[in-house]
C-alpha cells in the first residue's frame, strides 16, 4: 500500500520535473536558435551569394565572393592591419598584465587603489574612452604632444599621421583591457598553493626559477584562455577606429582600416551583404585557426 | 639569500610600489583629465599651454551639449535598455542555470557545450544576417531590435549553474515534500540562495548594456532611439573639435559606470574572474 503511494508519489514528481525542464529547456533552445545558430549560419550561407541589400535578385556565386576577395587590395590592407593591431595589443597586454599580477598577488594595503585604478579602464565603455584618449591625441592642443614638448621633444600627429594612427589605438586598447588580463591572472596566481612554492625554494627554486618551474606551467590553463579571449575581442576591433578615425577631423582612412570596419562598411553602407558575410567568414576561419594554434601551443608539452 | 630586513630589499619593495603607483596615474590621469576639461571654459581648453586645473569652473559645456543634442533622451534610452536586458537575463540564466544544474535530460551536455561554444563567436561575425532578421521582423529602428541581441547570454548560463549546482539537493526536496511544484521550488529555494550570482549577474549585464555600441549602431536611424554610446559617437563626429562639450558627454557616460564600480567593485571583478573559470 505505502509502497504503491510512493511509486504513484515519484512518478508525479518525474512528471513535474520533466514538465519544468520542458517548459525552460524549450524556450532557451528555440532563443539560442533564433538568436545565435540562425545569424552565425546565415553568415556562412550569404557569403556564397551575390547578396546586394537593394537588389531584388540574388545569384548564387559560390566561391565568388572569395575570389574576389583574393584581389581586393582595401581587404589586404585591413587584413594586414589587424593582424598588427592583434600580435601587438594580445602580446603586450598579456605579458603586462602577467606583471602586473605577480606584483599584485601579494595583498597590500594599496590593494585597493591599485585594483581599483587598473581594472577602471574595463568597466568604461569603448565610446567615451576612445574620445578622451582622441582629445589627449589631439596634434595642436592635445595634453601628450603638449608634455612631449614641455621635456623638449617634438609632438606627433598621434591619429593623423598614417605611420602612427594604428600604433596610438593600440596603445589606447592596451591600456583599455589590461585590467580585465591582470584580474584573470590573479584568479590563477591565487590558485597556486604556497606548499608548492615551500617545497620548490627547498630545491633552490626561487625568483626567476619559481616562476619559469612552479608558476608558469599552473599558470598555463589561464594564460591559454587569456590568449585565446585576447586574440578574439582584438581580431574583432571596431569601436574605437570608428569613433577615432572618422568625422570632420579626417584621419589616414587606410592606415587603421580593420576588419571589422571593413565589413560594417560593406555590409552598412554599400549594403553588400553577400560580400561583406565572406569576409566575416575569413575573419572568423582566421580567429579559429589561431585559437587552435594557441591550444595546441599551450597544452602540448608538459612539465 | 639576502636577509628579509636588508636595506636592499626593502628598496626593492619600495621600487615596485613607485612602479605600481605611475601605473595607477596612467590608469587614471586620462578621465582626471577629461572631466577637468569638461568643467572649462573653451578659453583654458585651447590655451597654450593649458591650464590643469580650471581656473574658471564652468557647466557651461554641459548645458551646450544639451541644447545640442537631447542628451537626456540618449540617457534614458541607455538606462532602458540596459535594465531590460539585464531583467532579461536574469529570467532567461536562472531558469536555465537551474535546469542545467539539477536536472537531467537528454543531450544535457551536448546542449551546454553548445551554448557555451557560442561565446566564441563575437557579436560582430553574425550581425549581417542578424540585421537582415530583425529588419525582416519590422523590428529595424525599435526598442525592441535594440535589446534583442541583449536578452540571453551564455556567460549568465554559465554562471547560474555554477553557482546553484552548490545548493544541496536536500532543500529542494524538503520544499517538494512541504508540497512545491518545480517552479516552486525554483521561487522559494534556489531563487533566494541565489541572490549573490544574481546581482553579480545583474551589474556585469547592466555594464554590458550600456557599452553596447555596433548593433544600436547599426538598428537605429531616428535619433530619439539613439542610446548613449551613438549619441556621444555621432555628436563628435560633427562637432570634434569642440573639446569642451565632447567631454562633458563622455562625463555623462562614464559617471553613472564610476559609480557603479565604486560601490560594487568586487562583486564586478569577481564576477569578470569568474568567466575565467570557464577554462
Amino acid at each position: 500500500m505505502s509502497a504503491r503511494i510512493t511509486l504513484t508519489k515519484s512518478r508525479g514528481l518525474e512528471r513535474r520535473k520533466r514538465n519544468f525542464v520542458v517548459a525552460v529547456i524549450v524556450p532557451t533552445v528555440l532563443l539560442y536558435t533564433v538568436l545565435r545558430i540562425v545569424p552565425i549560419a546565415g553568415t556562412f550561407y550569404l557569403s556564397l551569394y551575390e547578396w546586394n541589400l537593394i537588389k531584388p535578385n540574388r545569384p548564387f556565386v559560390g566561391l565568388g565572393n572569395f575570389a574576389k576577395l583574393a584581389t581586393d587590395e582595401t581587404f589586404k590592407v585591413a587584413l594586414v592591419n589587424t593582424t598588427v593591431y592583434t600580435v601587438l595589443v594580445v602580446t603586450i597586454s598579456v605579458a603586462l598584465a602577467l606583471l602586473l599580477a605577480l606584483a599584485l598577488k601579494r595583498k597590500s594595503r594599496l590593494g585597493n587603489l591599485y585594483e581599483f585604478a587598473y581594472f577602471l579602464p574595463v568597466v568604461i565603455p569603448m565610446v567615451p574612452v576612445s574620445i578622451l584618449w582622441k582629445w589627449m591625441y589631439d596634434k595642436t592642443y592635445g595634453i601628450i604632444n603638449f608634455t612631449l614638448n614641455a621635456v623638449g621633444l617634438q609632438g606627433v600627429g598621434w591619429l593623423t599621421d598614417p605611420n602612427i594612427a594604428l600604433y596610438s589605438i593600440i596603445i589606447m586598447s592596451i591600456w583599455k583591457v589590461l585590467g580585465y588580463y591582470m584580474v584573470l591572472f590573479l584568479v590563477g596566481l591565487r590558485n597556486v598553493p604556497d606548499e608548492y612554492y615551500e617545497a620548490g625554494s627547498v630545491d633552490g627554486a626561487v625568483g626567476w626559477n619559481a616562476f619559469r618551474y612552479i608558476t608558469l606551467p599552473l599558470l598555463k590553463p589561464m594564460l591559454l584562455y587569456v590568449c585565446v579571449i585576447a586574440t578574439i575581442q582584438a581580431f574583432n576591433v571596431f569601436t574605437p577606429v570608428y569613433v577615432m578615425t572618422t568625422g570632420s577631423q579626417s584621419a589616414p582612412a587606410a592606415s587603421v582600416r580593420v576588419l571589422v570596419y571593413e565589413i560594417y562598411q560593406n555590409a552598412f553602407r554599400y549594403f553588400k551583404a553577400g560580400y561583406a558575410s565572406a569576409q566575416v567568414v575569413v575573419l572568423f576561419a582566421i580567429v579559429m585557426i589561431v585559437s587552435i594554434i594557441q591550444f595546441k601551443l599551450l597544452r602540448a608539452d608538459h612539465y | 639569500m639576502i636577509p628579509l630586513n636588508h636595506p636592499s630589499r626593502s628598496m626593492a619593495k619600495n621600487w615596485y610600489h613607485v612602479i605600481l603607483l605611475i601605473g595607477v596615474g596612467l590608469m587614471l590621469f586620462p578621465f582626471v583629465w577629461m572631466f577637468l576639461t569638461a568643467l572649462k571654459p573653451e578659453r583654458e581648453i585651447l590655451a597654450v599651454p593649458p591650464t590643469f586645473f580650471p581656473r574658471t569652473l564652468t557647466f557651461e559645456n554641459f548645458t551646450d551639449i544639451a541644447h545640442r543634442i537631447p542628451v537626456f533622451r540618449y540617457f534614458m534610452n541607455s538606462v532602458l535598455v540596459a535594465v531590460v536586458s539585464t531583467v532579461a537575463v536574469l529570467v532567461t540564466s536562472s531558469f536555465a542555470g537551474a535546469v542545467f544544474a539539477k536536472y537531467d535530460f537528454p543531450f544535457k551536455n551536448a546542449l551546454f557545450m553548445i551554448i557555451l561554444g557560442t561565446t566564441m563567436v563575437p557579436f560582430e561575425c553574425y550581425m549581417i544576417p542578424f540585421y537582415l532578421m530583425v529588419s525582416k521582423a519590422g523590428l529595424i529602428d525599435s526598442y525592441t531590435g535594440i535589446m534583442l541581441p541583449l536578452v540571453i547570454t551564455s556567460f549568465g548560463i554559465f554562471l547560474m549553474r555554477q553557482h546553484i549546482a552548490t545548493i544541496p539537493d536536500d532543500l529542494m526536496d524538503a520544499a517538494r515534500i512541504d508540497g512545491c511544484n518545480e517552479l516552486g521550488v525554483f521561487t522559494s529555494v534556489i531563487l533566494p540562495l541565489s541572490k549573490s550570482a544574481l546581482s553579480a549577474l545583474a551589474i556585469f549585464q547592466f555594464m554590458f548594456g550600456w557599452a553596447f555600441f555596433v548593433w544600436p549602431l547599426i538598428v537605429t536611424n531616428s535619433s530619439e532611439l539613439f542610446v548613449l554610446e551613438v549619441g556621444l559617437a555621432m555628436f563628435q563626429n560633427q562637432y570634434a573639435v569642440e573639446y569642451g562639450s565632447v567631454m562633458a558627454g563622455a562625463s555623462i557616460s562614464v559617471v553613472p559606470l564610476i559609480i557603479v564600480f565604486l560601490i560594487f567593485r568586487e562583486n564586478i571583478v569577481s564576477g569578470m574572474a569568474l568567466s575565467g573559470m570557464k577554462s
